[in-house]
């Protein structure tokens, strides 16, 4: 049999044309460094110890966990994200990647890295990370997200589960400790996102999701950005509050705790009239650093020991 | 018998994305490899460890 090659260009076949780097921008990377970094809090501030190279791997399977349901979410929004200035250059509004391609990146990295976090670590910590990517994908992104404006209170949840995850691939269990460390973390979500909300309200009118400003007003929103800070407050001091992070911790926590609702109530006195919004646009970038801080605190707390031990050692 | 096979000749900006692909699929491979070659060790060292110990 031979063969003769018709070298022929279809112009109307689709070709991809997508680069690794727009595989990587489907998985989040600026949220999987937040879920990355607070896990590893999680991971260095669990009783006990683990394998440090069980550790990093806990910690790699988080992020693609984290990335996978980034990549879902991705897939299932990408009509939405099309409208949306914020959204608009993502892989696939921007046609780089096709929906069928970023589904079966997600669903084939969910499966690795759950599974992966399974045989290496344990499957506590392995369902753990199953029901977040669930969580996040399909209650958040399929169930709420279009369909009330508590979206990002409920779905808070997802962003909450990784030092839960992190605590659980050490302890194998969850306890009163890493449920606060969610907790920090789920009660932080309402303000910092309705910030954002506030000041892009009208992108978020025009995908038609159902965001707290858009559906209850300014004025309501204003309200609850200030009543869940004066809980997010005092939940930050709680780790020592509670014997598992020091007075050091717990200054830094009070005292930042103390800013955060400051700037929430800036946005609570913001004036209707006022459309550059720029007090929302501080507690946005504050509510970042304000996690950031407490998180890290937590980490050097929980690494002196173990640097002073092994600096006894040397 | 002659059968005329219609292939794709594809232009210079796909050749080169997929070529970046593979390239990242190639590396990715490789990393795994040395990554479950590393879990394998520790998870063996655990359990020597417990049956020695």
């Amino acid at each position: 049999m031979s063969v003769i090659e018709d070298h022929t260009v279809y112009e109307d076949i689709k070709i991809s044309l997508a680069m690794p780097g727009d595989y990587f921008a489907l998985l989040k990377p600026r949220v999987m460094s937040l879920v990355v970094f607070t896990a590893l809090v999680g991971l260095l501030v669990a009783p006990g110890s683990i394998d440090p190279v069980l550790g990093a791997v806990s910690i790699l399977c988080i992020a693609i966990g984290a990335g996978a349901s980034g990549a879902l979410n991705m897939w299932y929004d990408a009509d939405i994200d099309a409208i949306m200035s914020r959204t608009a250059s993502r892989p696939i509004p921007s046609g780089k990647i096709t929906r069928q391609e970023a589904l079966g990146f997600g669903l084939f990295l969910s499966a690795f890295s759950v599974i992966t976090f399974g045989l290496a670590v344990n499957w506590f910590a392995a369902f753990l990370l199953a029901f977040t990517i669930f969580y996040y994908a399909v209650v958040y992104s399929m169930w709420l997200k279009r369909a009330t404006p508590q979206n990002i209170v409920i779905g808070g949840a997802a962003g909450a589960f990784p030092p839960m995850i992190g605590w659980a691939a050490v302890t194998g269990s969850v306890s009163l400790e890493s449920i606060v460390l969610f907790a920090i973390i789920f009660i932080w979500t309402p303000p910092h996102f309705w910030a954002l909300a506030l000041f892009k309200a009208e992108d978020y009118k025009r995908a038609a999701i159902p965001m707290m400003p858009n559906v209850a007003g300014e004025a309501s929103t204003k309200k609850q950005i200030l009543a869940y800070s004066l809980v997010v407050a005092p939940l930050g001091v709680s780790p020592w509050i509670l014997g598992f992070a020091s007075i050091a911790y717990g200054v830094i926590a009070a005292a930042f705790g103390v800013a955060f609702v400051w700037f929430a109530y800036r946005v609570f006195k913001m004036d209707e009239a006022d459309r550059k919004m720029l007090p929302a646009k501080k507690l946005f970038g504050f509510s970042i650093l304000y996690l950031f801080v407490l998180y890290a605190s937590l980490m050097v707390e929980a690494l002196l020991p173990k640097v002073t031990a092994l600096l006894g050692m040397a | 018998m002659s059968e005329k096979l219609e292939t794709i000749t594809l232009t210079d900006e796909q050749a080169k994305s997929r070529r970046s692909r593979n390239i990242a699929i190639g590396l990715l491979c490789g990393g795994l490899v040395i990554l479950f070659y590393i879990m394998t060790w520790v998870k063996f060292g655990e359990i020597m460890l417990t049956k020695t110990g």
